[in-house]
Order: structure tokens, then C-alpha cells, then sequence
């Protein structure tokens, strides 16, 4: 026990949450029906906090070409690219990957916490400078412990914070390199992506950007928040994930920079894991290509978005600062988070529980994010149990007049 | 720069003392995690405070090897004497 010890505060946290019956850190999912319902503690579950934002983990095609994969290239490739060879899987994804983006390089990585992983912690050498949003991931924040650069973390979306950090930084030798994200997990809140962009060429700095939430959700053909803000030459490397739009698990890094390849052998998280398995590999390749085929899923996942938000903020709840397929309800304490988050799975709703130091700011957050297959009706249903259960526990003011009572909704 | 230790330490108990709920009585030995319950992300939090007031930005893996108030003095202070 003594060993753990030094865990003695998050232990507390988490037996606080063991003693509410369901521990939001370790529910199973029974039977998963569709992208958008399970079977939870034997119950019919509406998935509501999956990040399956195109809702394409049962596309038949998808299914199809992965189980086509798997029968032709077996069930894992069993090693690393580097040590195990590659398949022609990983090399046709990497070209279909650059091709989407318009880049020269692409490389693929086994998850995409590894992406962040590898590439943060092997662009920034020992005499750089990594310079990371206070909001980022914690993949980036790893990515960037496992490298030998100098870290400086600046205010969450403050391009002004980030120039005063890196005008402290002019004299100093060695290379500056910016992270920030396309959509942040946590809150669902976007960079101010081409005002960071300004700084960067200011500075003469690099700038790396994890499309991880905003790949197929933002940018006219899907390629996020760079692409939305029309900044794409501005951004040296773009990582990414399979596992949330895509469908898949995985990630990736698209760039045009100069001798990318030798990434490949200077690469940690990249070389000394195996690559990712011929099926997973082949369903993401098939969704890819429905990404960019189908324009249509994006609409109705930021329509279902836009949904869920504008309801919860009619509710009265206070949640993160704009619309996004990633909704937070923001909470006065975590127990406070843990309870309506039981209430909802109770009543037939999955959402997820994101707790400090996951969160910025020390929040307690009700997270949900919506899917391109969740129909209006299901949103209005979640919204109706939101109402119902938030009025009972005090977080929303009693219910409005009868006539108002659909505006709300809408 | 000529910050000295004494004001270091009286900007960084402010600073603390203005982001805690309850008064608590502040030393050098104050253990931030254990004593005042700030997790990672609270700790980087509040140096990016003093950061600000001290016009001076702190690389991650020096907050890393910080765990008391003084530590946290001892840190800004080599680091603004290198500036």
C-alpha cells in the first residue's frame, strides 16, 4: 500500500465515486446496438458521450472493409513498422491521409495519444522551445515531458499571452514550436486559430495543430479548424486521431516539411509499437473516403449540436463558451457532476464525467458530445431528461409557463 | 532584474493567499499539493499568476520539481537572476 500512497488524494476521489453505486471512471457498455444506444446495467441505454461524431462505427461499408481485412491481412501485424515491416494498408492510409490534406507527408501512428506523443516529443529537441496552450490535451503535455525541450505553457486562447511569452523568449537560441487544438475536448471551444497563426509568422515560430475533436466537423471538406480558418499554409504539422470521427483507433501527422521521413527513425512512440491492425486500418481508410464523400454527416452532426446546446442553454445551464458536437454542462463540484451524471445513466442516459485536473480551470463538467446518427428526437428526449432531472437536483431554475414550454427545445 | 527574494515571496503569498477560500497561514515549508490542495493543473494555474506579475515565464519541468512555497521562491528566483 505504501507504494500507492502518493495517490492518497485521487483515491479519495475515486472511492467517492465507487460509493455512488456506478463509478462514472469504469462503466461497461453490456451490448452496443448502434452508434447511438447500448445496453447498460441491462438497460436500453441513448448514448449521449462517445465522440462518435459521424456515427460511422457501423457503417456497412466500413464493417465490410475491415472484416475484408482482417480475413486477407490476419488480426494484428504483430510489430512495428520499423522492426515488422509495414503493410500496404498503413502506406495506402498515409496516401490517402496527405492526398486529403494536400500535403507531401503523412504518417501514422497506433493511437492517437501516440501521435501527439511522438511527434511533440521529437520536433522539439534539446535547445527548443514547445509552447502549449494551458487548455491542451494531456498527450500533448506527455508528448511534450518525454522530449528534451524547454516548456512554457501560456493562457488558454490568448494569442496576446502567447507573443509576451515567446517576446521573452526572442533572445533566447533555438526554435520555438506552438501547440494548440482545432476543438478542445473539454469545453468544445475552438482556437482563435488565425490570430495564433499571426503570431507564429511574427515570431518565426512552428505551429502544430491537433485536429483530434474538429477533423470531420469543421472546414468545408472536413479537414478542421485550419481549414475553417483558412490558415492551412500557416500550420507546419497537423496531428490527428481515427478514433473519434473516423470511427476507428489510431492517429496520424500530416505536414510538408522538409525531410519528414526521418521521423520514421527518430520516432519513439512511432517505432517501438506495433502498427495498427489491418482491420482497423482498413475501416479507417473506408470512412476517410465517407468523410469526404458524405458533406451531409457534418451538417447534421453541428445541426444536432447546435440542438443540444441552444436546449441546455434555454434550461438555464451554464455551459462552455460556443456550440460545438462537444456540449459541457458546467457543474459546482464534482460530487454535484458524479450524482446528475448517475441520474441521467439511470433514467436512460450515457453521458460522460470530467473532473479536475482533467478539466481547465478546476471545472466539474457533465460532458456529452452529439453524433451525425442521433435523430432530433433523440436530442429532444436527452434535453427532456436534462430538464427533468436538473430541475430536481436545484441546477436549473423550475419549470417555465406551460406556452414556453417548447421554445426551449428548439 | 532586481527582484529580490523577500518581495518574490511576498508576491507569491499574495497571490496564493487571494486564490485560497479560507485564510490559511502561509510559510516557506507550506506544502502546495498536500497543505492547500491544488492539483497539477491548479499549480500551473497559479504560477502562471506570478508569472504574469513578475513578467517572466517558468519552464514546466522547473514547476514540476516544486513542492513547497519556498521551493516556489528559491524557482522565480533563479530564474529571474538568469533572465
Amino acid at each position: 500500500m505504501a507504494l500507492l500512497d502518493k495517490f492518497s488524494l485521487m483515491a479519495a476521489q475515486y472511492a467517492e465515486a465507487e460509493a455512488a453505486a456506478t463509478n462514472p471512471f469504469s462503466v461497461v457498455l453490456d451490448q452496443v446496438l448502434s452508434p447511438t444506444e447500448a445496453v447498460i446495467n441491462g438497460h436500453r441505454t441513448l448514448l449521449l458521450g462517445t465522440n462518435n461524431y459521424l456515427g460511422l462505427t457501423y457503417d456497412p461499408d466500413v464493417i465490410a472493409k475491415s472484416a475484408e481485412a482482417v480475413q486477407k491481412f490476419g488480426t494484428g501485424t504483430t510489430g512495428s513498422r520499423i522492426a515488422n515491416g509495414s503493410y500496404d494498408g498503413h502506406q495506402r492510409l498515409e496516401q490517402s491521409l496527405a492526398e486529403f490534406y494536400g500535403r507531401r507527408h503523412a504518417m501514422v501512428f497506433s493511437t492517437g495519444y501516440q501521435a501527439n506523443l511522438g511527434i511533440i516529443s521529437t520536433v522539439a529537441g534539446k535547445n527548443d522551445h514547445l509552447l502549449l496552450d494551458a487548455d491542451c490535451h494531456a498527450s500533448i503535455y506527455d508528448g511534450a515531458r518525454l522530449g528534451q525541450g524547454q516548456v512554457t505553457r501560456f493562457r488558454h486562447n490568448s494569442p496576446e499571452d502567447l507573443s509576451q511569452r515567446l517576446r521573452r523568449l526572442a533572445d533566447v537560441p533555438g526554435d520555438k514550436i506552438i501547440v494548440v487544438e482545432g476543438i478542445y475536448s473539454m469545453l468544445g471551444d475552438s482556437a482563435p486559430l488565425r490570430e495564433f497563426a499571426a503570431v507564429k509568422r511574427e515570431w518565426g515560430a512552428y505551429l502544430i495543430v491537433d485536429e483530434a475533436h474538429s477533423l470531420g466537423v469543421l472546414g468545408d471538406a472536413g479537414r478542421g479548424l485550419a481549414e475553417a480558418a483558412g490558415v492551412e499554409a500557416d500550420v507546419d504539422f497537423i496531428v490527428g486521431t481515427f478514433s473519434k470521427s473516423l470511427g476507428g483507433v489510431g492517429g496520424y501527422c500530416v505536414s510538408d516539411m522538409e525531410g519528414f521521413d526521418v521521423l520514421r527513425v527518430a520516432c519513439r512512440p512511432y517505432m517501438f509499437t506495433a502498427s495498427p491492425p489491418p482491420g482497423n486500418v482498413a475501416g479507417t481508410l473506408e470512412a476517410l473516403r465517407q468523410l469526404r464523400a458524405r458533406p451531409v454527416l457534418r451538417r447534421q452532426l453541428n445541426d444536432r449540436g447546435r440542438q443540444l446546446y441552444a436546449g441546455l442553454e434555454g434550461l438555464g445551464f451554464s455551459l462552455g463558451p460556443e456550440p460545438s458536437p462537444v456540449v459541457s454542462v458546467i457543474l459546482p463540484e464534482p460530487q454535484a457532476a458524479i450524482e446528475f451524471w448517475k441520474r441521467l445513466l439511470d433514467a436512460g442516459l450515457y453521458t460522460n464525467v470530467s473532473l479536475p485536473p482533467a478539466t481547465p480551470k478546476s471545472l466539474s463538467l457533465l460532458r456529452s458530445s452529439v453524433s451525425a446518427a442521433h435523430t432530433a428526437a433523440q436530442i429532444d428526449y436527452a434535453l427532456g431528461l436534462f430538464a427533468e432531472i436538473g430541475r430536481a437536483m436545484d441546477f436549473i431554475p423550475a419549470e417555465p409557463k406551460a406556452g414556453r414550454r417548447t421554445a426551449a427545445h428548439r | 532584474m532586481d527582484n529580490s527574494v523577500g518581495e518574490i515571496r511576498d508576491v507569491i503569498f499574495e497571490t496564493m493567499r487571494s486564490l485560497l477560500r479560507h485564510p490559511v497561514e502561509l510559510t516557506d515549508q507550506t506544502n502546495i499539493a498536500n497543505d492547500l490542495g491544488l492539483d497539477s493543473v491548479a499549480v500551473m494555474d497559479f504560477v502562471m499568476e506570478i508569472e504574469d506579475k513578475l513578467n517572466v515565464s517558468v519552464p514546466l519541468d522547473r514547476i514540476a520539481e516544486v513542492q513547497t512555497l519556498g521551493d516556489l521562491v528559491e524557482t522565480l528566483h533563479n530564474v529571474l537572476s538568469n533572465a
